[in-house]
């Protein structure tokens, strides 16, 4: 016969107000198997517990139920008690009488009967709780980033600093992202290759962190604390072991006229290039799309064609039959932080629920450019050397017309988000030019101004105040070509006056959106993600940096629109968590979760379609001989999340969670 | 751009209840407060620059709920239900529906506030359809020139219409006119004086 | 193809032309156009402006009608009209409570819904046909294709083309051999309504629109509505004066064009019901003549 003592909590006035918990007390105690049952005001502090634990040892208890508030409060702080007075704290559970019950009804005589009807339930199933232990699994301690720009660079600093091997994998040709296109970053005007790429030449030159650029994510299997990820290099054309970064073949490349991804379209590259002098690590890739080596291959020609760059190569490091190669790596977590990328307002949009804009030209309109455009013109490295000069005739600009909120804020384009650093950026670009070009007039239609972070606003006024940039309050109606230049209709809320401009260059503050192929980044990662891409975190306020796949943690731009020292912050969240998650060899779970009979089980495997997390696998069970008797399901401990849909789906009973077991369930329906 | 001595008077009831917004609401479907006053509409409009009110403002003295101001505007019967605003709105708002649900108000509660051209030429319109089912030019020239007062304006054009024979001289009525009729019996038509 | 013909109050009278284009180039097309038979008027922007519930009783009397006739679909070549039943479809379909009551005025019920065409879709769909027909060849005439505000917008009534760029009249045009102009004003208001009770808005609104046409090179004006005909045609006198630009810019229903692509008689296609002179244009494709009568 059990042995079970009932502690009801007054809770204060919480529950005590609407529940008689002295009656439930005594009705608990009248219950077969109850040998203990008392009230008292505040069962989590010390004295309450103190009467846990004295009645476990006083009454011999071998089941305690807590009749108090939800578990997600206190079922660690009662089971800690419980396990201090030497029951196992699996026997120990609660019962919700405060959310479900004294919250929410106002009748004392009813709510009190319900408050019974809660703790008789929770009675009748801890008769059947079986004692449970702790899992324990291993933890590899190495991490894997997933984006080689600042978010990632900061996070693989931060792990490798903290005295863990890192891998970081980046899958454009260096590593950078979009910080290393910026001419200056906000509110500092510092230059933004400058602060930037010491920070790559710390991550090519640490002895921790292996840097795998131009290679892709391919498969990740496993779990937390061991996760085995098959990545893909990809061919560079180039055998990176003999490569010293000399320059020769880019140098003598005869096809010069590539427009430059790094450039955003505005500048060339050649056929084999690095694509920016700071790169890191400083080893060339060959676009074998825009290659007259490989178009002659393609089309079937005999004799090679071209091959300069081989020809040059005082290393022989040139390898035209390079193939991709895969390695695998294991790791015991993951932090993505695969960063952003700008809409456009073309017609062809990349999902249903987008849409370009007609009215401003679909972006047919020479001298109509996005953000990274300017920001590429205003660069000293840039196409134009820093001068501000219009695409279509490489004249100077006089007057500028920025447009904000392209995309963002727009239900009708598909984002209804803002994407939070456009307001600064502007004022940044408004800047840029006035100091550039000191005639030159730059106009900004604006809704509202978004300027939260430490020195913005005041970053804002200045671009109004010192650089004398016209803010209008207004979105602007159409733009349409005139001659060569771009009318612009607008309107100017605060005074109500409809505004027409003819412009010489349009620079749109185009909306941020996830990396593409991040939808099919996330489904390998098994890491959710919102209707634009955005990864989502585990909880918007408390856990940002956290999703719902254990071990796999988000930095940057990559959840949500974000600006650099937010970015930054993250990844460095991120860190701290890996290396929190790195601080033992081994990681305890609750044993909460599925076990397999493996008598009854009969190896039909419909567990293992319906799990949610994959942590079904096969086991073979083999007589003495070796023979091979039955092939069975078996529960991945470090995997399991403890949701049930095995054991609902069993059509042999031989599947069920420990401390959920069919037999708690019934009895505690029965109760009712 | 305001024209009260008083200020808004918020704390009272209304305009504080958003009458006319529910109005509008109940009628249209639309809701004002998806409005976020960015001036689209307003930057497209072609009739803008003759409107007193732009569009814009006159969604913003909708929330508002400023009822007097906004149904004696003449800005309000300046719409050409041309659709720029409502295609390029971002909310998906449509204001040039809103201005004829506003229309209909005035033409139900205060039918003298309608400017007199305009109020003429609907009368004469709308009268055509109802006499003969389908509109007789000559006659809806001729009628609103009676209400409006504009007796001379494109008089000179009539010899040349007729020449080119564009300006059928009777008036052809439709069989079913008796429905014609009902329907706007049913429909509780308000004629704008 | 047979289709429901909704003409609407002014192709009878005012755009007399428009309808007899339409009917001169019906038979090479294999269109069949069945008139709704004792059709009455879509309500046009009076009805809508004062009392929505007949501005869509109206609309949906003509699309009760064209049920019974059997007709799948109706064109109409008015932009105005075609908006206007577009409009009551659309509202039958989605307003419950303004379908019901619709319903009840009629005293008939809406069964499958009714295809609603204007003219740009019409033309769209035969554009292989206007191909093979054109014998005339128009490579040397450059036309601007007018759109107007309701032939495309807004797109969820007309769910057809695009309503910023469309490009469904230029189709038609390459079709029947002319070279359609790049011009920015396109869907630009002509002023509408107003013609009568606001005149000096339609005065300027059409300056716009004519500079922006003349500027682009093209030798006419290609539109598909009867009001935009009159305020750019019929009004183009006081335009053209108020602006101080006196070249003309001759105003063609599309059916017309396609009519002189086919080799129609001009007379036939209504050309000499034209305010500003064709006759110029006309020479240059030799087309024939129309005895043109000089605005008093």
């Amino acid at each position: 016969m059990s042995r079970i003592g009932v502690f009801i909590c007054h809770c204060g006035e919480n529950i005590g107000r609407t529940v008689d918990c002295a009656q439930v007390a005594q009705a608990m105690g009248e219950l077969p198997g109850v040998v203990h049952s008392v009230d008292y005001k505040y069962m989590c502090s010390d004295p309450g517990q103190a009467l846990i634990k004295q009645a476990i040892k006083e009454h011999n208890l071998d089941g305690v139920v807590v009749g108090a508030c939800s578990p997600h409060m206190h079922e660690k702080t009662f089971r800690k008690a419980a396990a201090s007075a030497g029951l196992n704290p699996y026997l120990c559970e609660m019962a919700n009488i405060r959310e479900h019950c004294s919250w929410i009804h106002e009748d004392r005589a009813e709510a009190t009967e319900k408050a019974k009807g809660l703790v008789r339930f929770i009675v009748e199933k801890i008769k059947y709780n079986r004692p449970l232990s702790n899992i324990f699994i291993p933890v590899n301690r190495r991490a894997l980033v997933i984006g080689g720009g600042i978010a990632g660079i900061q996070a693989a600093l931060d792990i490798a600093d903290g005295g863990r091997e890192v891998i970081l994998v980046e899958k454009e040709s260096s590593i950078g992202g979009h910080m290393s296109q910026l001419s200056e970053t906000f509110p500092t005007l510092d230059c933004s290759q400058c602060i930037l790429t010491p920070r790559m030449v710390e991550v090519a030159q640490h002895p921790r962190i292996k840097l795998l650029a131009y290679s892709e994510v391919e498969s990740v299997d496993g779990y937390i604390g061991n996760f085995e990820v098959k990545i893909r290099q990809k061919a560079r054309s180039i055998d990176v072991s003999k490569c010293n970064g000399c320059g020769e073949c880019t140098k003598n490349c005869p096809n010069k006229k590539i427009p430059s991804e790094f450039e955003q379209g505005l500048g060339f590259r050649t056929a084999i290039y690095v694509p920016f002098p700071q790169a890191v690590p400083n080893i060339p890739v060959l676009d074998r799309d825009n290659c007259a080596l490989f178009k002659g291959r393609a089309k079937g020609v005999k004799k090679q064609v071209c091959g300069k760059c081989a020809t040059v190569c005082g290393r022989r490091a040139i390898d035209f039959d390079q193939q991709d190669s895969f390695i695998t790596e294991k790791v015991g977590a993951i932090i993505v932080a695969t960063g952003y990328q700008l809409y456009w307002i073309g017609k062809e949009q990349e999902s249903e629920i987008l849409h370009g804009y007609g009215e401003y030209g679909y972006g047919t309109i020479p001298d109509v450019i996005d953000g990274l455009q300017f920001e590429r013109l205003a660069s000293a490295s840039g196409p134009t050397g820093g001068k501000i000069l219009r695409p279509s005739d490489g004249k100077e600009p006089k007057k500028i017309v920025f447009l904000q909120c392209i995309g963002s804020r727009d239900r009708a384009k598909g984002m209804e988000y803002c994407s939070k650093i456009c307001c600064m950026y502007v004022a940044k670009h408004t800047m840029l030019y006035h100091h550039k070009v000191h005639d030159g007039k730059a106009i900004v239609f604006y809704m509202d101004i978004r300027a939260g972070g430490k020195g913005y606003d005041e970053f804002v006024r200045r671009a109004i105040e010192e650089s004398h940039a016209l803010y209008l309050r207004g979105r602007v109606s159409s733009l349409t070509r005139n001659g060569d230049t771009i009318r612009v209709q607008g309107v100017d809320t605060l005074s109500g006056e409809p505004v027409s401009i003819d412009a010489d260059m349009v620079v749109l503050a185009t909306a941020m959106r996830p990396q593409p192929g991040i939808t099919s980044l996330a489904q390998k990662l098994s890491v959710s993600y919102d209707l634009h891409g955005f990864l989502n975190e585990a909880h918007p306020k408390l856990r940002p940096v956290e999703t719902n796949t254990a071990g796999i943690f988000v930095a940057g731009a990559c959840q949500a629109p974000r600006d650099i020292p937010d970015s930054v912050a993250m990844a460095s969240a991120t860190a701290s968590k890996v290396l929190g998650l790195f601080s033992n060899e081994q990681l305890e779970r609750e044993p909460l979760i599925a076990r397999v009979d493996r008598q009854t089980c009969t190896g039909c495997f419909h567990c293992e379609r319906v799990c949610p997390y994959g942590a079904v696998e096969r086991f073979e069970v083999k007589d003495r001989k070796g023979n091979l008797i039955k092939v069975i399901a078996e529960v991945n401990q470090g995997v399991c999340q403890g949701c049930g849909t095995c054991q609902a789906t069993c059509p042999s009973k031989s599947i069920e969670l420990d401390g959920f077991t069919d037999e708690q369930i019934f009895a505690a329906v029965n109760a009712l | 751009m305001s024209t009260s001595s008083q200020p808004l008077a918020l704390s009272a009831g209304t305009p504080h209840n958003r009458s006319l917004s529910a109005q509008i609401l109940d009628v249209t479907g639309l809701d004002p407060a998806r409005c976020y006053q960015c001036g689209k509409c307003s930057a497209g409009c072609p009739m803008a620059s003759e409107m007193d009110l732009k569009t814009h403002e006159i969604i913003r003295l909708l929330q508002l709920d400023m009822r007097e101001r906004l149904l004696a505007s003449e800005s309000i019967w300046m719409c050409l239900t041309c659709e720029t605003c409502t295609t390029r709105c971002p909310n998906v708002f449509d204001p040039a529906a809103v201005i004829d649900a506003l229309r209909e108000i005035v033409l139900r509660e205060n039918p003298g506030l309608v400017p007199r051209r305009i109020s003429a030429f609907h009368s004469a319109f709308l009268d055509q359809i109802r006499a003969n089912g389908r509109v007789f030019e000559f006659g809806l020239v001729a009628s609103y020139k009676l209400r409006s007062g504009a007796l001379f304006a494109d008089v000179d054009s009539v010899p040349g219409m007729l020449a080119r024979g564009k300006l059928a001289l009777a008036p052809r009525r439709i069989e079913a006119i008796q429905d014609i009729r009902r329907i706007f019996e049913q429909c509780a038509m308000e004629r704008p004086r | 193809m047979k289709v429901g013909y909704f003409p609407g109050c002014s192709l009878h009278a005012t755009a007399r032309e428009y309808e007899e284009s339409l009917k001169a180039i019906a038979p090479a097309l294999d269109l069949q156009l069945e008139e709704i038979r004792d059709w009455a008027c879509c309500g046009a922007t009076s009805a809508h402006s004062t009392n929505h519930l007949l501005s869509v009783a109206l609309p949906a009397r003509t699309l009760v009608l064209a049920a019974r006739q059997n007709l799948d679909r109706v064109f109409a070549p008015c932009a105005a009209c075609y908006n206007r039943l577009a409009s009551a479809q659309h509202a039958i379909e989605h307003d419950k409570k303004v379908a019901s009551q619709v319903e009840s005025i009629l005293g008939a019920s809406f069964g499958h819904p009714i295809g609603v065409l204007s003219i740009a879709q019409l033309l769209s769909e035969m554009t292989d046909r206007i191909r093979s027909k054109a014998i005339v060849p128009l490579k040397e005439l450059k036309v601007a294709c007018y759109y107007g505000c309701l032939l495309v917008r807004p797109p969820e009534i007309c769910r057809f083309d695009d309503p910023e760029a469309p490009t469904s009249l230029e189709s038609i045009v390459t079709a029947a051999g002319a070279v359609p102009v790049k011009w920015d004003k396109a869907l630009e208001c002509c002023g509408g309504g107003f013609s009568l009770s606001r005149t000096a808005s339609v005065v300027r609104l059409g300056r716009s629109i004519l500079r922006s046409a003349k500027d682009s090179g093209a030798q006419a004006l290609i539109v598909a509505c009867p009001m935009c005909h009159s305020n750019l045609d019929f009004r183009q006198r006081a335009i053209n004066r108020s602006a101080g630009d006196d070249r003309p810019m001759p105003v063609l229903f599309i059916s017309q064009l396609v009519g002189l692509s086919m080799g129609l008689d001009p007379v036939r296609l209504g050309l000499n019901r034209h305010f500003v002179n064709p006759q110029p244009f006309l020479s240059t494709i030799s087309a024939g003549r129309v005895e043109h009568r000089e605005q008093a």
